[in-house]
């Protein structure tokens, strides 16, 4: 019998090496659909030292720190997306104090780790604190960075409502080499007149154009503009709103009625597209609960009950 | 000189026939893999990233094939008594360890070629798809040269680690080779440990065997300038001088042993 009659032919066990194969991953399908995992894992810092991960990377630090980075990104973004169970975002700075330890030059690490830090709950966990010391941390590897004394500025100005601080952070900022010129002028309006809508539009107006070179940072401060403008829109619709009800408006009240009125032109809506909310019996504007824009920034809005 | 050529160029062509050569294929989904799914995993840096990831694969898929194939250069022969041929020639059992080691050097030098041309083409692809504002922000060029002095120390570091597989394998077995010569190359890791070890412990003679170990150890950290050169960082040439004197000075130190060992060897 020649050799190659008794080698199975390939024409058979490709095919069946397909079907095997699926038939394994079916079998997977089966197993969640019969028995589906019901208990969420809690996140777990498997290393915690950054001393100690920093010895086990070798001399692969660098990719340690990315790697970590990429985790702080998923922990947050996951966190933050949560739609059952509070929303703890316990792992964020454990996670970052890693990336920047194994790569002290990692300054998205430092920029947005801060934005995210300091960014009040839900959306985030609220420790201006840690965010601060993550940039100071940053400062010590890169003294030079004027980014991160801006980025300082705003945390105190925006989440601490430190105005003196904040100006005094963007007056250090501006003596840098390179910082841009209106650095200190932003910190002369900053110690004039801060904590108002006007102010905080100053200051993500001079993030978002001094982020050219960064999508994500310029995303971000033009979403934060889009909020301040959706808080000034929510105020003007009040005063219409106000307006007409107190030339007797009939109950309930919707945005139709105030079309038909003449007083808008059409629905109004925020800069993510959703529609204002006006309470039926109370004549309250905000913001839709459905709007992307939300969380607002609630020290910027005007307190109304709905 | 001749006749470690073409020991050098039979080595080569033996690696070449075991499909060393495969681990590009793996490195080249990687980079490709990396590149596609880096934008989706992180927010900005991404170019870091990849420039992070291209060097530690060199340096990986560089270290695997320098000790997985240089455990087997002599001990293989010795396993599959190809060596009583090799030893019948008229042909010295220096040249043999020299013409291996150059053929394994050769085979890495292919290798951490392919795979720079691998980095410099996903970076040069990524460059094109930015735009020039967000370039500008960059702290040094996706297409950054000073690559190549971070490549070229990790080159030497592989020649290195060469060199310990071949001192093992000189008289151990493959599998022991590979045990012995991979915790040296952690060890080597550490030396900066080693030498600040004297800051953790009182007793002298525990400073004075650190000391000793940091000195005999191979010393890996002359080679690492990866991090440096992902951030913009200069690498002086003075400093690339003395890495390179180094491995220069630690391969023959080895090569030296391995011919020593494997001259004093008894194959009867």
């Amino acid at each position: 019998m020649p050799a190659n009659r008794l080698r199975p032919p390939v024409t058979v066990l490709a095919p069946l090496f397909v079907v095997l194969y699926a038939a394994s991953g079916g079998l997977s399908a089966l197993r969640d659909t019969v028995a589906p995992r019901d208990v969420v894992r809690e996140s777990v810092l498997y290393l915690p030292s950054p001393a100690v991960v920093s010895r086990l990377a070798l001399s692969y630090d660098a990719l340690a720190a990315d790697l970590y980075w990429i985790r702080a990104i998923q922990h947050f973004g996951d966190t933050r997306l949560a739609t059952s169970g509070p929303r703890r975002y316990e792992l964020l700075y454990p996670l970052l104090n890693l990336t920047t330890a194994l790569d002290p030059k990692f300054n998205i690490a430092y920029r947005f780790g801060a934005i995210f830090l300091s960014e009040a709950p839900p959306g985030g966990p609220g420790r201006p604190d840690l965010a601060i010391e993550l940039l100071k941390r940053g400062l010590e590897a890169r003294p030079d960075r004027w980014q991160y004394m801006q980025d300082i500025g705003m945390v105190e100005y925006m989440n601490r409502h430190d105005y003196r601080a904040a100006a005094d952070w963007f007056e250090r900022a501006s003596d840098l080499p390179g910082a841009p010129w209106w650095l200190r002028s932003l910190a002369a309006n900053t110690r004039a007149a801060g904590g108002d809508r006007a102010g905080a539009r100053a200051l993500w107006t001079a993030l978002r154009d001094g982020a050219a070179d960064n999508e994500w940072l310029r995303n971000d401060a033009t979403r934060r503009l889009q909020q301040l403008d959706a808080l000034d829109a929510v105020d003007a619709l009040q005063r219409i709103v106000d307006g007409w009800v107190a030339r007797g408006a009939q109950k309930p009240y919707t945005w139709e009625a105030l079309v038909r009125a003449g007083l808008l032109r059409g629905r109004p809506a925020d800069a993510s597209g959703t529609t204002f909310f006006l309470g039926p019996y109370t004549g309250t504007v905000d913001v839709g609960d459905e709007s992307s824009l939300r969380p607002l920034p609630a020290d910027l809005a005007t307190p109304r009950s709905r | 000189m001749k006749t470690i050529a073409r020991i050098a160029l039979n080595a080569f062509r033996e690696s070449v026939r075991d499909k060393v050569l495969y681990n590009l294929v793996a490195f080249a989904v990687l980079m490709i893999g990396a590149s596609l799914l880096i934008g989706q995993l992180t927010a900005g840096q991404e170019v870091k990233i990849i420039k992070d990831l291209g060097l530690a694969s060199v340096s990986v898929f560089g270290t695997f094939i320098a000790i997985f194939i240089g455990i087997g250069l002599v001990s293989k022969e010795v396993e599959r008594r190809s060596v009583y041929a090799l030893v019948a020639k008229p042909i010295s059992r220096a040249q043999l360890v020299l013409g291996k080691y150059a053929g394994l050097a050769l085979t890495l030098a292919v290798n951490v070629a392919v795979m720079t041309l691998a980095i410099y083409a996903v970076l040069a692809w990524w460059q094109a798809q930015t735009p020039p504002d967000v370039r500008a922000g960059w702290e040094a060029p996706a297409l950054d040269p000073a690559l190549l002095t971070a490549i070229g120390l990790i080159y030497l570091e592989l020649l290195v680690i060469v060199a310990i597989a071949i001192v093992f394998s000189c008289f151990s077995s493959a599998l022991l080779s590979a045990a012995f010569t991979f915790g040296l190359v952690i060890a080597g890791h550490f030396s900066q440990d080693l030498r600040n070890f004297n800051q953790v412990v009182d007793s002298p003679a525990a400073q004075a065997v650190a000391r000793a170990l940091y000195y005999l150890l191979p010393n890996l950290s002359f080679f690492d300038v990866k991090a440096r050169v992902v951030h913009g960082e200069a690498v002086g040439a003075g400093e690339i001088g003395l890495a390179a004197a180094y491995a220069c000075v630690y391969v023959s130190a080895l090569l030296t042993l391995a011919v020593w060992v494997f001259s004093r060897r008894d194959f009867k």
